[in-house]
């Protein structure tokens, strides 16, 4: 009969309206400057340098300067400054840092390109969403000290696969050992330099892509 | 009291008529006209007669006001288009007096020949709502049946005028 | 022209008119007569003003509940400062007119609306006591009144040189030809009924109830409430709220005739909306709910405006309830249904009225007999025409949608 079709709607909108009152799924709004959403893990935006330390962010970032990210960025918002001298790292090897390291995230499109190519699993995407500023350039343009958070906050954003990039961490780097225990016990000769991380990380990265030379 | 009223009241009415066939702007016309059938509805009420007066304003400036602006909008490419209007003959001017004569004495008897009532009597109504309709429907009744035959075959004649239409498409229906 | 307020009644009843008159006996003599009139027109401006911005504070909260969000909550407890926010914006806005606009008109427009929309207010019985205008045609008048603000939309949609306000004037006349109709057929039976035009004795020959507890409105009769609904849904139009807000639009004339209006004439068309809504309502609960009638005879010690009040805002959040739930109507569907629907149904129920008025005399069995005759006489016409509205076309079957 006419007219069933619109009681039926009236009495849906009823129910939502009485129902937002006591039911919490029927009032999913959230007021957002005091609650904020629980983003879903793979939810990425900007990418921030992973630091072993959270007391000395500078001193123990994964970053060793490589320049792949900054060559492989579609809108070339990745800029990046050599190191004159050489600090060790988190397992002890002497190795070059950025002196500078910075994003324009005005330009930056999150594509995670840069996550991708990084043969350290020293860049990872950010879930940093409040970037509104008052100034368009200074503020937009990251700087390294900006960029850098402990590994504790990749653990937070995203666990699942900061667990995974822990445990390939940390196989590399007991490879990296053995083989050089083997090499001292066979040879016992001096130190070779620094051969070890990069061949084994390359393959295991999460593509597949080796490093272009050029 | 009254007379300056019903002087002003017959001002509105005369000002926004003569104005509105002056004026080039068709719907500044038709509003001016609207004007023009409330400064009526005005009158009857400054006459007692509260009932004509608001069944006035209902059809006139509510139905009738609408279908003018509806035809003139329907009808008109721009808003300020010059109307062509040809300059006048010696015909033209003839049928135009032939016309004004015709409707002016026919005023003038019917104003002559009716017994004027002193505008005092106007401060209460005579007639209520009620009284009117005993009168409608009794000494009157054969002149409201006339007026109703001829009222639905006029609207007859415009349904049969609108009727032939192409069948309904799929989407036109509700 | 002084009416004194009648001493008999009971205090609250007459507490707004004692008031009144003592406020008017401080005044010298020739000054009475014109502030009796004007206190009540500041009476039925602040009220219904102040009606105005929480009904706005209310149907913005409504919407936004049954679309799972909270509506305004910001300004002042619960929001409740909002509607003077939004006030004070409207008054600090810039007043932008388009350079070819028709200044005149443009100007006038909201004016002549508020205006207009105003005038029923006159004629509506809020209380026992307080009617601002006893009118022998007041039914009438009130009518007249409504029927000119579509006017005032058409100037503005014209005014504003702009092809989506003309297309939205078009539409408002188009919308009021077709729906003014329905809504005078349907308050004709109750005028049958009644035996009168005015709004005061409308309201009293709905007075009285049937052991006490049911009331003698005309609603509960069933040409009353099939009077009602249409009288409701031609309201719906003539008010211009959803889903017959064709002149406005927004998803396919950016605001149809508002388009070209900022500031405080935006809010005034706001303002002329909600006070035809609330007149039109108020003519319903006068017409067919019963006026200022309480519902049952023990719940009369609770003064007359309250009831009227209350059944006023009742029927607005009707009003808004319906908004929030239809979707809009097309152009041809609204005018389909005005004239192939409603108005023969206004025109059969004239009809049932007429029955119901000549077999008022019958009593016990015959008593039955009349309310079937009469609830056939409203239901089969319903289904009847309801079935060829919707020939062919509903229940609507979906060729994507996965069952």
């Amino acid at each position: 009969m006419l007219g069933t079709g619109l009681i039926k709607g009236l009495a849906v909108t009823a129910k939502n309206l009485v129902g937002s009152y006591h039911d919490p799924a029927r009032y999913t709004t959230l007021e957002y400057p005091e609650v904020k959403p629980k983003l879903p893990e793979a939810y990425r935006n900007f990418p921030f340098l992973v630091t072993e330390n959270a007391t000395d962010p500078m001193g123990t970032l994964r970053c060793v300067a490589c320049q792949i990210c900054e060559k492989e960025c579609p809108p070339q918002c990745i800029y990046i400054e050599k190191s004159k001298d050489k600090k060790p790292d988190a397992a002890g090897k002497p190795q070059i840092y950025p002196a500078v390291f910075a994003i324009d995230t005005s330009v930056c499109m999150s594509c995670q390109i840069c996550v991708e190519v990084c043969p350290f699993d020293a860049i990872k995407m950010d879930q940093e969403y409040e970037i509104a500023t008052t100034d368009r350039f200074g503020a937009l343009l990251l700087n390294r000290e900006q960029l850098a958070k402990p590994n504790s906050y990749y653990h937070q954003i995203h666990p699942t696969e900061a667990v995974e990039v822990d445990a390939r961490l940390a196989e590399e780097r007991r490879a990296a050992e053995e083989k050089a225990k083997a090499a001292a016990a066979a040879k016992s000769a001096p130190k070779s330099a620094a051969p070890a991380p990069k061949p084994p990380a390359a393959p295991s990265a999460e593509a597949p892509k080796p490093p272009p030379a050029a | 009291m009254m007379i300056p009223a019903l002087l002003l009241i017959a001002f509105v009415i005369l000002a926004s008529a003569g104005v509105a066939m002056v004026l080039r702007n068709l719907i500044h016309s038709a509003l001016l006209l609207v004007l023009s059938w409330t400064g009526i509805a005005a009158f009857y009420l400054w006459a007692g007669a509260e009932f004509v007066a608001f069944a006035q304003i209902l059809v006139y400036a509510g139905g009738i006001s609408m279908v003018v602006l509806f035809a003139v909008l329907l009808t008109r490419p721009a808003r300020d288009a010059e109307l062509p209007v040809t300059p006048p003959t010696v015909l033209r001017i003839a049928a135009g007096l032939m016309a004004s004569a015709m409707v002016g004495s026919i005023t003038v008897m019917a104003v002559l020949t009716s017994h004027l009532v002193a505008p005092a009597s106007a401060r209460a109504p005579g007639l209520t709502v009620k009284d009117l309709g005993a009168l409608l429907a009794g000494p009157h009744a054969a002149a409201l049946l006339l007026v109703g035959v001829i009222l639905t075959v006029a609207l007859l004649g415009a349904i049969i005028i609108a009727a032939p239409e192409p069948a309904p498409r799929p989407e036109d229906q509700p | 022209m002084i009416a004194v307020a009648p001493t008999s009644d009971r205090f609250l009843e007459v507490a707004p008119l004692q008031l009144r008159d003592w406020f008017i006996g401080l005044l010298p003599q020739s000054l009475r007569w014109i502030t009796s009139g004007l206190i009540t027109v500041v009476a039925i401006l602040a009220v219904f003003g102040l009606l105005f911005a929480y009904l706005t504070l209310a149907e913005r909260k409504i919407l936004g509940r049954v679309q799972n969000r909270p509506g305004p909550n910001r300004t002042g407890w619960f929001g409740l400062l909002q509607p003077f926010a939004d006030g004070v914006k409207a008054l600090t806005k810039e007043d932008v007119v388009p350079r070819d606009a028709d200044q005149v008109l443009h100007y006038l427009a909201p004016v002549v609306l508020v205006a207009l929309s105003l005038l029923g207010f006159a004629v509506l019985p809020f209380g026992r006591h307080l009617v601002p205008v006893e009118l022998d045609a007041a039914v009438l008048y009130f009518f007249a009144a409504g029927a000119a603000t579509e006017l005032a939309v058409f100037m503005a949609g014209w005014a504003s040189r702009n092809k989506y306000s003309l297309l939205a004037a078009m539409r408002a006349l188009a919308q009021l030809i077709s729906y003014e109709l329905p809504l005078l057929l349907s308050f004709v039976p109750v005028v049958m009924l009644a035996g009168t035009l005015s709004t005061t004795e409308i309201v009293t020959a709905q007075g009285g109830w049937t052991g006490g507890w049911i009331p003698h409105w005309y609603v509960l009769t069933p040409w009353g409430f099939a009077g009602f609904v249409i009288f409701m849904i031609a309201a719906l139009a003539e008010s211009n709220r959803s889903p017959f807000d064709l002149p406005e639009a927004e998803s396919e004339l950016i605001a149809g005739h508002l388009t070209e209006y900022s500031g405080f004439k935006y809010a005034l068309f706001f303002m002329a909306e909600y006070f035809g809504m609330c007149a039109l309502s108020g003519m319903a609960v006068t017409l067919f709910l019963g006026g200022w009638q309480a519902p049952c005879a023990w719940l009369e010690f609770i003064p007359s405006y309250a009831w009227f009040a209350g059944k006023l805002l009742v029927l607005l959040l009707g009003f808004m309830w319906i908004r929030a739930t239809l979707p809009r109507l097309r152009m041809d569907q609204l005018t389909r249904l005005a004239w192939k629907f409603l108005v023969p149904l206004a025109l059969i129920n004239l009809g049932t009225a007429a029955f119901w008025s000549l077999t008022a005399g019958w009593t016990g069995p015959l008593q039955l007999v009349r309310w079937a005759v009469a609830l056939a006489l409203v239901v089969t016409p319903f289904v009847v025409m309801g079935r060829r509205l919707t020939a062919g076309v509903a229940p609507r079957t979906y060729r994507y949608a996965a069952s």
